[in-house]
């Protein structure tokens, strides 16, 4: 009987291997269209349905009633009610060239790899239960034909080991062909399809051959069911609820149905014909499972493992063929398990860890692309070796006595801690790499302390006494009763605890960081996924769309060149009408076209977008980026630079009004000083001319006119000292001269010096010499220049018929001295300008310049002072401010 | 029959040194030295010349021309223009204003009797 079994198994192993290389070779001939059909993608999507649902369901059954469905409830529930879900990850996957759950995730995340390292360590886990279950099932298999021969436990792992190394070597054969993961696996896909015809077919046979061989038909096998223990299940609402969203999440994450559902995918729209084949292929799957449980506990004898029910009720009654059909049935679900779940799970090895680590520590030397080639084979081989040896280690460590169902949803528990990051990363922009990692590392380490560890046993990785007091004797970290809350079923409390933490940690870390240019990008091309990239088309076949070539070109050249630049090619083509072929030549000369109005990265991704479909690569979207990056930063340096230009026209403008009017006042001194210099030089030449050319000239006459011309050059002279000394107090480049002196002393010289000028004797002077008594640290000639100005304008320009000058001193913090004359004073629009130079009030007579206040105003600036007209008092009133540190001391 | 000339001009000694050369030409001389009343004088005098300053206390030589220009009486007066400034913008300025001939301080004594003759005689 073994021998037989053996037999069948090579020969179905075989017809299994010839069924996927004429796959292989129809696709290679490009005649892959009947290889593609929406009802190969169904059925390869039955890979859901291992051999835990072959054998396990009804195991479970058995054991737990109806909860069975909730496996078969949560996928239909996906692909009825969440298709639009799968159909985003669909486009995403196709559009990003996704080969892996862990290349989405890190893809989306910023492509990082510490995530996709994160991402592809759960799924090995996460998988290597399920294998185990895998290997486990056959075994039993085995071992349920072979009573007696495969009696000791040794045995039996070799059994295991046999199955193993067989389903590793198939999935290497056509798991491996194409190096390109996102190239699809047309052999091992037909080949799965195949495999859900015939466990199908399977469990169908056994079903009509329990319900109308042994029951007599569909009202017997209902009598039988009513009967029987299994009728009165009761129906625990929470953890049906709880394993339908758990088997939901896991038929997103699971890698094995990623690759099918996603990488595989040829074409959106069979997702449409999947959402009502695959529900009715899981409906056909479960339709039996009741009834063969119920007959098996009627039929088989107390003890018998209900997870070999399909395969030992047949048996017992003598149906070998049927048997053997059942046994090929399951046979199927395992390795078409395996050898997806293998490949999926290869390719993340290979690509996120094996890869990175040999292009950091031997990759330098491989210029060759032949050599990568051959390292991406090798690795993607071993570590599909690798992943199968895990499974049977699993095996081995578990002691394969569990129930199927128990590890499958250890498995479910663990992949299911993708989904947060999953679902978050392709509808919500804020979702972070932080926040993926966090949610992750949480859901994952929950996940291995609540179930995976305890999975393998009391005492065999997690000590006895953790599991009962939890870890390091801390109450609260009980495995199955985290922080105090006991009582729940180990597996909703694990699923729980672990998702809960997971989904918390991804939220707060995700909101708390902000994401990476590259992650918001990428979170931006997930999110917005069906605005990026074109509608459903098949990938196969098609042609470029030459008519949204020239809509492209012409949005960007203008309509006339872009008509032009098709109608050369076309003509260069030799083809009629206008539109030529989108050969690569053309669509490199296109590109370049549009190059020198975009940018090049923009072009090839335009092009790209419209030839290859959808798959502007992360290269191109970020070069395009960085083009975007590097306009603005043109831009905003080209506003800084017209900002810049503005500021300096402005102060240019400044610059020039202030030019302007330095050179009107430069023009109007000139023009006065010409004036003052011209009016006694007239005087001067006339009266010469009049003693040279005039004869006779009475002697008075001749010493009169000598006289005036003798005023006229003293004039002269001081108009000149006084426009120097001016210049010099303007520069700054006086040297003042300081000296100690009193007051009343520079104030005696000064009197005395006005007093010198013949004009204005009479003008009566009152002092207070006590007041007067001051001792000054300053220039004191300086000081006393200022003070013969302004004794001598009050001589001037009194005109009060007794005038007096009252020169009155007062000490407080300053030293402050008032020149009051009993004049008119001066009125106050004259106040205003009497300061400045030239500025002579009225009456020309006098003589002056007009430079002497201009000059008296400099030198107290220089000396630390003020000068300042003080109005109201009367008559022409001056004060004359020293600051304290000139005046040294009252005495 | 006797010319009259008229001078306004502020700075005394200029305003001697005019009276004497002209004077000894053979001319009547009137002189005024203040801007604001200098067109009633003249109206007053009618002389057959002005000199004319033309920085003034009160009025400026250009106001009181341009006024004079505008008058029936005066406007066919031939007007000389004396300037301690000198820029070409002041020649300008007073042939606007419809000065006869323009001189510019210090100036030759017999440049000035040269133009005063000229302009007495009735040429320009």
């Amino acid at each position: 009987m073994l021998n037989t079994l053996v037999a069948v198994c090579s020969a179905y192993a075989l017809f299994l291997f010839a069924v996927a290389f004429a796959a292989e070779r129809a696709a290679l001939r490009g005649q892959a269209t009947w290889l593609r059909s929406p009802m190969v993608y169904t059925l390869s999507l039955s890979i859901y349905c291992t051999a835990w649902t072959f054998y396990g369901a009804v195991g479970s059954a058995v054991r737990s009633g109806f909860e069975y469905l909730t496996i078969y409830l949560g996928p239909s529930l996906v692909l009825v009610g969440w298709w639009w879900i799968l159909r985003k990850l669909v486009r995403i996957g196709r559009s990003q060239r996704i080969t892996s759950v862990a290349d989405l995730i890190s893809s989306r995340y910023g492509k990082s790899n510490l995530l996709a390292v994160g991402v592809t360590i759960l799924a090995v886990v996460g998988t290597t239960p399920y294998i185990a279950l895998q290997l486990q099932s056959v075994t039993l298999s085995f071992e349920v034909f072979g009573v007696g021969d495969l009696a000791t436990g040794e045995e039996k792992g070799h059994t295991a080991l046999w199955v193993a190394a067989g389903l590793a070597l198939f999935t290497v054969i056509f798991g491996t062909r194409n190096l390109d993961a996102n190239e699809r696996h047309n052999g091992v896909v037909m080949a799965i399809a195949l495999e859900a015809i015939v466990k199908l077919a399977a469990l169908l046979a056994v079903g009509v051959f329990v319900v109308w061989g042994l029951s007599g038909g569909v009202s017997g096998a209902l009598d039988k069911i009513d009967a029987s223990p299994l009728g009165h299940w009761e129906i625990d609402g929470g953890r049906w609820a709880g394993l339908m969203m758990l088997s939901a999440a896991a038929f997103l994450c699971l890698p094995r149905i990623f690759q099918v559902l996603v990488v595989e995918n040829d074409n959106e729209t069979h997702l449409r014909t999947a959402s009502w084949a695959f529900p009715l292929y899981l409906g056909l799957m479960s339709l039996f499972v009741v009834p063969i449980a119920v007959i098996g506990l009627e039929m088989l004898p107390e003890g018998s493992n209900p997870d070999l029910f399909v395969l030992t009720v047949p048996l017992s009654q003598g149906r070998d063929g049927l048997a053997v059909l059942s046994f090929l049935g399951g046979f199927s679900s395992a390795t078409s398990m395996v050898i997806v779940a293998a490949i999926a799970l290869s390719t993340m090895v290979s690509n996120h860890v094996v890869m990175p680590l040999w292009l950091r520590f031997a990759g330098g030397g491989a210029k060759v692309s032949g050599d990568v080639r051959h390292v991406v084979l090798l690795a993607r081989r071993l570590s599909i070796i690798g992943v199968v040896m895990l499974g049977y280690l699993y095996y081995r460590l578990s002691g394969g006595g569990a129930a199927l169902a128990s590890i499958g949803l250890v498995s479910f528990a663990g992949v299911a801690q993708v989904l947060p990051a999953m679902l978050g990363g392709i509808f919500w922009r804020g979702a972070s790499r932080l926040g993926a990692l966090t949610g992750l590392t949480l859901g994952f380490g929950c996940w291995g302390y609540t179930l995976f560890l305890p999975s393998f046993g009391p005492g065999a990785v997690l000590p006895e006494a953790w599991l009962l007091d939890g870890a390091f004797g801390l109450h609260w970290l009980r495995p199955h009763a985290l922080f105090g809350i006991g009582g729940m079923d180990p597996l909703l409390h694990a699923v729980f605890w672990s998702l809960a933490l997971n989904t918390g940690g991804f939220v707060l870390a995700s909101l708390a960081s902000f994401p990476q240019p590259l992650e918001r990008l990428q979170g931006a091309q997930f999110v917005n996924v069906f605005e990026h990239s074109t509608g459903p088309r098949s990938w196969a076949g098609r042609v470029a769309p030459t008519e949204d070539l020239m809509v492209m070109a012409q949005r960007i050249l203008g309509a006339r060149d872009a008509r032009l630049l098709f109608e050369r090619e076309a003509q260069r083509q030799g083809l009629r009408g206008g539109l030529p072929a989108p050969t690569p030549d053309f669509l490199e000369t296109l590109e370049r076209e549009l190059a020198g109005s975009v940018g090049a990265a923009t072009a090839h991704a335009m092009v790209g977008q419209i030839v290859g479909g959808a798959s502007v690569s992360v290269e191109d979207l970020m070069a395009v980026a960085d083009e975007t990056a590097q306009m603005m930063e043109y831009s905003a340096r080209l506003e800084a630079q017209s900002q810049e230009l503005a500021r300096t026209a402005a102060q240019l403008r400044e610059a020039n009004a202030k030019l302007t009017r330095l050179s009107v006042q430069k023009d109007a001194f000139l023009s006065q000083i010409s004036h003052e210099l011209r009016t006694p030089m007239t005087s001067i030449r006339a009266f010469s001319e009049i003693l040279r050319d005039t004869t006779g000239l009475s002697a008075p006459e001749q010493s009169k006119y000598a006289s005036i011309i003798h005023d006229e050059a003293i004039r002269l002279t001081r108009l000149l000292d006084d426009l120097l000394d001016l210049s010099v107090l303007e520069n700054g480049q006086v040297n003042l001269n300081l000296r100690e002196g009193l007051l009343s002393e520079v104030l005696d010289r000064a009197v005395a010096a006005a007093a010198a000028d013949e004009h204005g004797a009479r003008l009566r002077i009152d002092r207070d010499p006590a007041a007067e008594r001051i001792w000054l640290n300053t220039d004191l000639d300086r000081l006393s220049q200022v003070f013969i100005n302004l004794v001598a304008n009050a001589r001037k320009y009194c005109d009060a018929a007794q005038p007096a000058l009252d020169i009155r001193v007062r000490t407080g913090e300053e030293v402050v001295i008032d020149f009051i004359d009993n004049g008119t004073g001066i009125s106050s629009e004259a106040q205003d300008v009497i300061f400045e130079k030239f500025s002579r009030v009225s009456d020309q007579k006098a003589g002056g310049a007009g430079l002497g206040l201009a000059i008296c105003r400099q030198i107290m600036t220089r000396l630390g002072g003020e000068i300042a007209y003080l109005p109201g008092q009367g008559g022409g009133a001056f004060r004359v401010i020293l600051p304290a540190n000139i005046a040294m001391a009252a005495q | 029959m006797l010319k009259r000339v008229m001078l306004i001009e502020d700075e005394p000694n200029i305003i001697e040194a005019i009276s004497f050369i002209l004077s000894r030409e053979g001319l009547a001389v009137d002189t005024h030295s203040d801007g604001t009343t200098a067109n009633d004088r003249l109206r007053a005098c009618r002389p057959d010349l002005l000199i004319l300053d033309v920085m003034l206390p009160g009025k400026s030589g250009y106001d009181i021309l341009r006024e004079l220009r505008e008058d029936a009486d005066t406007a066919e007066l031939p007007v000389l223009m004396l300037t301690a400034r000198g820029q070409s913008r002041d020649r300008e300025m007073a042939e606007r204003a419809g000065v006869s001939a323009f001189m510019t301080k210090p100036f030759s004594n017999a440049e000035m009797l040269a133009t005063v003759r000229t302009l007495v005689a009735g040429g320009v």
